[in-house]
């Protein structure tokens, strides 16, 4: 009896042990990639970093100015796109389209392309931008990570709509609003922290994103022209000279990864923080 | 809240307004169903090629020659699988591990900043996982804990080969790394819906830390937890960026998980705009249709399963 009292405790001690382990591992590798990317990236950062082009190997200085931009630029264009599509797809699961067949079909379709490769997009917008147009261009990149936003908007579109209280709307249609006047006055006014969070979120997901922009903006050794030519980004140019065997090219990679890691961070960390204030106060 | 609930006037102008906003959101909810049946439609096209030159066979042959213009999909198939196989192996207990600990484990003012550093780990870019996969975890790998493996486990042929530092294996850990987060989170927050006093009966009948979570947490939230471990899967699957870095990006088909391999994913990413000829792109795009079906049903399957019957927790 005693034997078996004994037995369990040692199990249940082995089992906590081990599960505070695998905590200490998960902030462990946490630190030990974060601490990488700050050393290594840091070294590469300078003024000319934000401000020139990028330099054959062998040749001092350079930078990816033009990358900066061009990511800006496209993940910008990408928002444009998806925000409105978004937020309108997401009005109608929350207001209009509750449990019929056509708003659950939207709604699994949605949370499948949450996580559907990225590549595949990529491979997709090839198929009807770069192929039919015959080049490479900015807008397609902007297209493809669009795509990967709408369904992170849609849905947290549907979600902060609908913890705004039903009294809320009741009360406007009663005042003799109409419906978008009261969606677009006061409900979407209510739930608008938690709207841009959401929006937020979905920028920082795909502002690290590579494989759909492979095959769509390409990359461009210049600062751009417009976007209906191959444009120079981040990622791409990231995966390119990681790739390479110039060590200044590995280090300029470095200090892309450093900008793209501590930008996705920081926007991730103070979203989540106005998330969950948004998800108290309405 | 449906429109019929709500009473309102009869004024022309404003009822057409809300019949306009009604349509319109109603077109742009269906984009996305649009969207998905061209990306079916548009992939079958022009993979078509390739489907009716090597029918049945594609998937089952690893073939792959541009000169020749014979291909096949096994290689890269295997290489998705295996990698994907070892990142479960790996991930699944720490996942748990985590989850638990975050649950049930963890005192309450050190739960919101273990959470964070979680959710922050799933929030790093996967090209970052990859690169520093390839400069940091590789030369560990084939300075020292690939030897010591080769020299121990070197009769099993899943372990033989040479010290490469990139391959299956690699690619399977870094590939853990990026989805041990995103289980763990998931599977947390399935550990916290337990009602307290289930758990609270189990603790009064002097139930152990370990045996409540075994008992109540787990077969409670059994359903949550397979749909997070399906979704975790999902994502492993389609992974490219991280991949790509570590996995060799070699056309071989071996035993060893050492050996340096492919992916569809990774395969993709390297020679799709170097693909020239007809046939050679459509076998790519066929390539890309069939991670696409895959991740289709694995995720698909995971959210159905997560939306039926009793005890489906999301919305």
């Amino acid at each position: 009896m005693l034997d078996r009292e004994l037995k369990r405790r040692i199990v249940n001690r082995l089992v906590l042990v081990i599960s505070c382990l695998t905590a200490v591992f998960g902030i462990f590798m946490l630190g030990w990639i974060l601490a990488d990317v700050i050393v290594r990236g840091v070294a590469a950062i300078n003024w000319g970093f934000f401000t020139e082009l990028p330099t054959p190997p062998g040749m001092e200085g350079g930078g990816l100015g033009n990358c900066i931009a061009g990511t800006l630029l496209m993940t910008v264009t990408a928002a444009l796109i998806a925000i409105p599509l978004g937020l309108m797809a997401g009005i109608y699961l929350a207001e209009f389209g509750r449990d019929c067949f056509f708003a659950v079909t939207v709604r699994l379709l949605a949370d499948i392309m949450v996580s559907a490769p990225s590549i595949v997009v990529g491979v997709f917008v090839y198929l009807i931008m770069v192929k039919t147009t015959g080049h490479f261009s900015g807008y397609a990149g902007a297209v493809s990570l669009a795509i990967l936003m709408l369904p992170v908007v849609i849905r947290t579109t549907e979600e902060m709509l609908s913890l705004v209280s039903r009294e809320m709307r009741e009360a406007a249609l009663a005042l003799g609003s109409s419906y978008p006047g009261m969606m677009f006055s006061v409900i979407l006014k209510a739930a608008r922290s938690g709207l841009v969070t959401g929006v937020m979120l979905a920028v920082a997901r795909v502002a690290g994103e590579t494989a759909p922009l492979l095959f769509t903006a390409l990359n461009s050794p210049y600062w751009m022209n417009g976007m209906n030519e191959p444009m120079a980004n981040l990622t791409v140019t990231l995966f390119n000279y990681a790739m390479s065997p110039y060590d200044d090219w590995h280090a300029l990679a470095w200090g892309a990864a450093l900008m793209i890691t501590v930008s996705v961070l920081v926007v991730t960390v103070v979203t989540r923080m106005v998330l969950g204030t948004a998800r108290k106060r309405i | 809240m449906t429109e019929k609930t709500v009473i309102r006037g009869g004024r022309g102008g404003a009822a057409l307004a809300d019949i306009l906003f009604r349509w319109l959101s109603f077109a742009l909810a269906a984009t996305i169903v649009c969207l998905f049946a061209a990306f079916i439609v548009i992939l079958i096209i022009e993979a078509w090629p390739a489907i009716s030159a090597f029918g049945l066979k594609f998937p089952f042959s690893s073939e792959w020659n541009p000169v020749s213009e014979r291909f096949g999909a096994l290689v890269p198939v295997v290489g998705t699988l295996l990698s994907t196989t070892v990142a479960m192996l790996i991930a699944l207990p720490i996942s748990f591990g985590i989850a638990f600990f975050l649950a049930e484990i963890s005192p309450h003012w050190l739960r919101g900043p273990v959470g964070t550093a979680i959710e922050l780990l799933a929030a790093i870019p996967s090209i970052v996982y990859g690169m520093w996969g390839l400069f940091v975890i590789a030369p560990l790998l084939s300075g020292y804990v690939e030897p010591w493996i080769i020299a121990h486990l070197g009769y099993i042929p899943i372990f033989s080969g040479p010290p490469m530092g990139i391959g299956i294996l690699t690619a399977g850990m870094v590939l853990a790394l990026m989805v041990i987060p995103f289980i763990a989170a998931l599977t947390r927050d399935v550990f916290m819906m337990t009602p307290r006093n289930l758990k609270e009966a189990a603790y009064g009948l002097g139930a152990t830390r370990f045996e409540v979570v075994r008992d109540v947490m787990i077969p409670y939230g059994k359903k949550g937890i397979v749909g997070a471990v399906f979704l975790g899967l999902g994502r492993a699957l389609g992974e490219t960026m991280a991949v790509t870095f570590v996995i060799g990006n070699a056309h071989n088909l071996s035993w060893s998980l050492l050996a340096p391999g492919n992916s569809i994913a990774s395969m993709l990413a390297n020679e799709f705009t170097e693909a020239d000829g007809v046939l050679y792109t459509a076998s790519l795009i066929e390539l890309g249709l069939i991670l696409f079906v895959i991740t289709f049903i694995v995720l698909g399957s995971a959210q159905l399963w997560l939306r039926s019957g009793p005890g489906g927790k999301r919305r």
